[in-house]
């Protein structure tokens, strides 16, 4: 036992310091990126030439950012104010970044979610339901998952408003708070999101029912809906769970659309807004947080994808 | 996306006639074709004229999509939209699959420590999900039709790397790369006039899938008024103007996204079909 204690807490190890390494990298990028923006930094990060910031504010940023220092020192102290959870000042919105983005959160992470868990509900129902039925019911599930899938967010929102705010009067089509606010924001995000699992999980199922391990089940006598909801879906799941890290975080740029369209206040709404305005300190804000939850979230579908597979436990 | 769930489906996806998907999917590559390069054999209108006594008809016979706030044709605008968007679409993932054989070519032929340093740069990118990366790059280089065709194009280039790279992998190790190590060719003979032509045969596939991806992308930039802008009928933008009248004109919104979502699905029935014939062929 001690010995696999110990692979594990090495193993975990490697990973932290994988996603510490690549959240630097990600900090480098954006620190360079922004050096890229033609013209004076210090005006660049106050709204670029059309701003017409005064002089001041300049000379706040310039030393704020330290721009009159030579490019190392500059970066150097940037990741040192990043260690420190210091995110810099919006001037557009006159208030510290690390608190407003921190603010905005919640409510991508709530919709994010719940759009992942239906999402996955909805796949699941496809995927066993298609794969059950005859070739009519396979025909059926797989164009639906790619129609599904090819439906851009902004156009299911605004036919979902249409059906049901304006013509059935269900759903508001403001989300701002309440359960039903949420009804129409979640669907948008989840049902393209459904289209792209259901194709997976459909192929993985297939390819499950047809390997020796169900076979066996069906030779010991298990029922049908045993063999196929405990040993098929099993191994069904996995390419749907180590998917859910990118799924995550196409729900997360999927929110700028959909919580611009629903006036839902968010990360994605501040970042919109941020790139129209030019905020830069605002978007890289946005950015980093994302970035956290990313990594966050593919460590997490890779310890889901070792409690469903025990194969790769004993890797 | 679709890419990689088409090269992941490979061996259970049969070869079998056309069938109806492929026919309709046929048929509306050939419409879009059409409205890309002469718009005006299937709209003899002007996607700009203004007919202000007309503004806000719903669909009828005359104007079977209706017209927008400025009496514009819908129709008209929609299928003259076409070659923006197809036009968008392909530079975009022309753009992100040099970059993705660039960056998958290097991490799949060129050793260890190569691949390595790849592999954690893709990671890198892929923490800038979606269009994340795209819009980090607008904030950069200012919004407009050609900063946001390069944004969508750097955005899925990771993507591709990735498949480039495990496919390159695959044939590395197939057994007539073998043999010809064992006949004695050189390392650049067995790369390009084997490892190569057995790669870039499913980039066209990718492709295709790509374009419809891409298509979405661009469109959701146009929306969000950081790529083409009103009154140019792309269609993001068609949907963009059309959101102010979405109470009362469905039809502004309705019909641009619909052309939206059958090229992204034209697209991906395509380009599945080309995969299932070239890997029976």
């Amino acid at each position: 036992m001690p010995r696999v204690l110990a692979r594990s807490l090495r193993r975990l190890t490697a990973r932290l310091a994988g996603a510490v390494f690549v959240l630097w990298m990600v900090a480098t990028v954006t620190f360079f990126a922004v050096r890229l923006i033609p013209g004076d930094p210090a005006q660049a990060v106050l709204g670029g030439p059309g701003s017409q910031a005064s002089p001041e504010a300049l000379a706040a940023v310039t030393a704020e950012y330290g721009f009159d220092q030579p490019v190392i020192v500059q970066y150097l102290a940037q990741l040192g104010r990043l260690a420190t959870g210091d995110l810099g000042t919006s001037y557009a919105l006159n208030m510290d970044v690390a608190p407003l983005v921190l603010s905005q959160l919640g409510g991508t992470l709530l919709l994010a979610v719940l759009a992942l868990t239906l999402a996955w509900l909805i796949a699941l129902g496809l995927a066993t339901w298609s794969t059950r039925g005859g070739t009519v019911a396979s025909r059926v599930g797989s164009s639906l998952e790619i129609v599904a899938a090819a439906l851009p967010h902004f156009w299911l929102a605004t036919s979902l408003i249409v059906v049901f705010s304006i013509w059935l009067g269900v759903f508001p089509p403001i989300s701002t708070g309440g359960v039903a606010g949420l009804v129409l924001p979640v669907l948008t995000l989840a049902i393209p999101l459904a289209g792209f699992l259901g194709q997976v999980m459909r192929e993985s199922l297939l390819s499950a029912l047809e390997s020796p391990f169900v076979l066996s089940a069906r030779a010991r006598g298990e029922s049908e809906r045993g063999v196929r909801w405990i040993h098929a879906l099993r191994h069904a799941s996995l390419p749907a769970i180590s998917l859910s890290g990118w799924a995550f975080g196409s729900l997360i740029s999927g929110a700028v659309v959909v919580e611009t369209i629903f006036a839902r206040p968010g990360l994605g709404r501040t970042l919109l807004n941020a790139v129209t305005l030019r905020d830069v300190p605002v978007v890289i804000g946005v950015v980093m947080i994302v970035a956290v939850a990313y990594i966050l979230m593919t460590l997490l579908t890779d310890a889901a994808s070792r409690l469903v597979d025990p194969r790769l436990r004993l890797a | 996306m679709q890419a990689e769930l088409a090269t992941r489906s490979r061996q259970f996806t049969r070869a079998r006639r056309p069938g109806a998907a492929e026919a309709v999917a046929g048929v509306l590559a050939l419409f879009f074709l059409v409205s890309a390069i002469a718009p005006q054999v299937l709209a003899p209108g002007d996607p700009l004229a203004i007919h202000p006594l007309s503004a806000f008809t719903p669909p009828n016979f005359a104007h079977g999509f209706g017209t927008d706030e400025s009496g514009r044709d819908i129709y008209t605008r929609v299928v003259h939209g076409t070659q923006y968007s197809l036009l968008i679409g392909a530079a975009a993932t022309a753009i992100g699959l040099s970059l993705g054989i660039l960056l998958g070519t290097l991490a799949g032929m060129f050793g260890r420590v190569v691949d390595f340093t790849v592999n954690r740069f893709l990671e890198v990118l892929f923490a800038f999900p979606g269009l994340l990366l795209a819009l980090l790059f607008i904030v950069i280089f200012g919004p407009g039709v050609a900063t946001a065709t390069i944004a969508v194009g750097l955005s899925t280039a990771p993507g591709y790397a990735r498949i480039i790279r495990a496919q390159l992998r695959s044939v590395r190790s197939a057994a007539f790369v073998e043999a010809a190590t064992v006949l004695g060719r050189t390392r650049w003979q067995i790369l390009l006039r084997h490892i190569l032509p057995n790669t870039l045969a499913p980039l066209f596939v990718l492709a295709t899938l790509g374009i419809g991806q891409a298509i979405v992308w661009a469109a959701t930039l146009s929306y969000l008024g950081l790529g083409a802008e009103p009154p140019t009928a792309e269609w993001g933008a068609m949907l963009s103007a059309g959101r102010t009248y979405i109470t009362s004109a469905w039809w502004m919104s309705f019909f641009p996204g619909l052309f939206i979502v059958l090229t992204a699905v034209t697209a991906t029935v395509l380009g599945r079909s080309i995969d299932r014939r070239m890997r029976h062929a």
